[in-house]
């Protein structure tokens, strides 16, 4: 880096409000691709970023889905992981307790469910945790069957898990939604009526890979959830659209890995940044970018990371 | 884990589709059984290696050509660099060896056999290495094992080199105190049945992160579910469902 590019990012204020809750910046690594935490922070101090959003968590223990659950594409990777984790109990009694030991600020809890009783169950107990700040409910993972993306691909069936977590929890509900929809933002307007904080977008694409020597799907449970950069451009068009149908802060997420990106984001109206698959193939990418933010915004003359939310002219 | 920059300084062809690569860097921590992820320029995933040898701050990479991100591999020279991941995995727990341990490496999965032979043999031990190919021209690191000073048996599918047969048949009638293998799912299998002790078994998996976070390469054990890239890739016998 060069001496001219090295500001100190004291000059600049890259603060945000998620929801009451101040995050030192809008950074935030997104669930299932930073474990509880403590594998990246191995390699840096978590504590630099705004939060981060923990493995998803269903109210019984899975496997998941049968391996292989990873395809290289273009500028990217399809996973059918399918909500592997322990269960909400010992995310409670064992990975919480670890996670507090490497991360000091409030944490992200990311829920998912098979029916609206499992939502309410984990929900419930989640909410309790002293160190969640937020619950965010993914009514969207396209790798399980019967569940999941069911609910999040009807406004009805995405108003009724909120309006049902709503009864049962005191933090704030932010609906993480498929991009894998007709329209997104009547799914998104279903969910603000119905009572939710925030929403975050977009969760991966559906796609899939076919092995040209077996004539096989890559991955064993044939289709996936499609990541990484090359779907930047459909997810801050859809954080475009949702941020200016409701009145409710969205965490934008898809492809981003830079700083650029995080700023371009945020111009489309996300109030907070959720980075992925970036942390896969780079476990110091949020690092990274952090680091690199007051460079960018000094470049495009930003003072205040709040200012330009939305702000796309 | 640790994520730096390597330098290489050697890559040679071994066989056919099989490469040698030294390269300088930042070793502190690696151990045998371990593996490193190499970014590549223009794939979007690290590429998984398994650790052939690490000494001083060489670290010695053997790879097969199986796809672009290996061919891309083969055509680097020296004084190029590589962003690897290093220190990934659990290893190779070598205080359960007994004093005349079996190490059964077939095909890539050779390599790992490598700096284990060579710390086996540092601590005293003597061990004695099979080496299962499917054909002579594809042999490569028999001398290299013979100059470490164990014992080397080669087997060959088509008899073409040593014994004519699996890994399997080498091991027919020898003794030893303890095992370690690495090679194709089939031979680990029939090393598996084959085995008269206990041991440990080198798993490989398609691999999204390599360090843990993705889930991407979980497998059934009967102790829990585990990630071949964090509490694997090295399994007990004892644990593995065959």
């Amino acid at each position: 880096m060069s001496s001219e590019f090295r500001v100190q990012s004291s000059e600049f204020n890259t603060k945000v409000d998620l929801l009451g809750i101040e995050l030192d910046n809008p950074i935030i690594p997104a669930s299932g691709t930073f474990g509880f935490g403590y594998e990246f922070a191995e390699i840096y101090d978590i504590n630099i970023l705004g939060t981060f959003s923990f493995k998803g968590t269903t109210r019984e223990a899975r496997f998941g889905n049968p391996t292989p659950r990873i395809a290289e594409c273009s500028v990217g990777m399809i996973n059918a992981v399918g909500l592997q984790n322990p269960g909400v109990d010992k995310v409670i009694s064992e990975e919480l307790p670890k996670l507090k030991k490497c991360f000091s600020k409030p944490v992200m809890a990311n829920v998912s469910g098979f029916s609206i009783e499992e939502y309410i169950h984990t929900c419930a107990l989640i909410d309790k945790e002293e160190q969640v700040g937020w619950i965010e409910v993914n009514i969207s993972c396209p790798n399980v069957h019967g569940g999941g993306m069911a609910f999040g691909t009807s406004p009805e069936g995405a108003a009724e898990v909120v309006r049902s977590v709503k009864a049962v929890t005191t933090k704030p509900i932010i609906v993480k939604l498929s991009p894998n929809v007709t329209d997104i933002v009547a799914i998104a307007k279903a969910c603000e009526a119905a009572g939710a904080d925030g929403i975050s977008l977009i969760n991966t694409m559906l796609g899939m890979r076919i092995d040209l020597r077996t004539r096989k799907p890559v991955i064993a449970n044939k289709m996936g959830g499609f990541s990484g950069p090359a779907i930047f451009p459909v997810a801050v068009r859809m954080v475009y659209q949702v941020a200016h149908a409701v009145n409710i802060p969205v965490i934008g997420m898809g492809g981003v890995s830079s700083a650029e990106d995080v700023i371009e984001m945020m111009l489309a109206g996300a109030t907070a940044v959720e980075v992925g698959a970036a942390n896969l193939v780079d476990p110091l990418a949020c690092k990274r970018i952090i680091e690199d933010l007051p460079r960018v915004m000094k470049k495009y003359e930003i003072n205040d990371l709040k200012d330009i939310i939305g702000g796309v002219q | 884990m640790k994520n730096s920059v390597f330098t290489i300084t050697k890559n040679d062809k071994l066989t056919s589709n099989v490469y040698i690569m030294t390269l300088k860097g930042d070793t502190e921590g690696i151990r045998c059984g371990q593996f490193v992820n190499i970014r590549l320029d223009g794939l979007y995933l690290r590429r998984p290696i398994s650790v052939c040898d690490c000494e001083g701050d060489l670290l010695t990479l053997i790879y097969k050509v199986v796809g672009k991100g290996t061919e891309q591999m083969s055509e680097m020279a020296a004084g190029e660099s590589l962003d690897l991941l290093t220190g990934l995995g659990n290893g190779y727990d070598l205080t359960k060896s007994g004093d005349a341990p079996l190490l059964i490496g077939g095909g890539v999965g050779v390599p790992p056999m490598y700096m284990l032979c060579r710390e086996l043999i540092r601590e005293g031990k003597k061990p004695t290495v099979i080496l299962g190919f499917n054909k002579a021209d594809e042999v490569f690191y028999k001398n290299e094992f013979e100059a470490l000073g164990a014992r080397v048996l080669v087997a060959t599918a088509d008899g073409s080199m040593g014994i004519k047969g699996f890994v399997t048949n080498a091991m027919d009638g020898l003794d030893y105190s303890y095992f370690y293998t690495c090679g194709p799912e089939p031979m680990l299998r029939a090393v598996y049945k084959a085995s008269a002790t206990s041991g440990q078994f080198s798993f490989e998996e398609r691999m999204g992160c390599g360090f843990g976070a993705c889930m991407g390469c979980s497998c059934k054990t009967i102790t829990g579910y585990k990630r071949i890239c964090k509490e694997g890739p090295v399994l007990e016998k004892e644990e593995i469902l065959f």
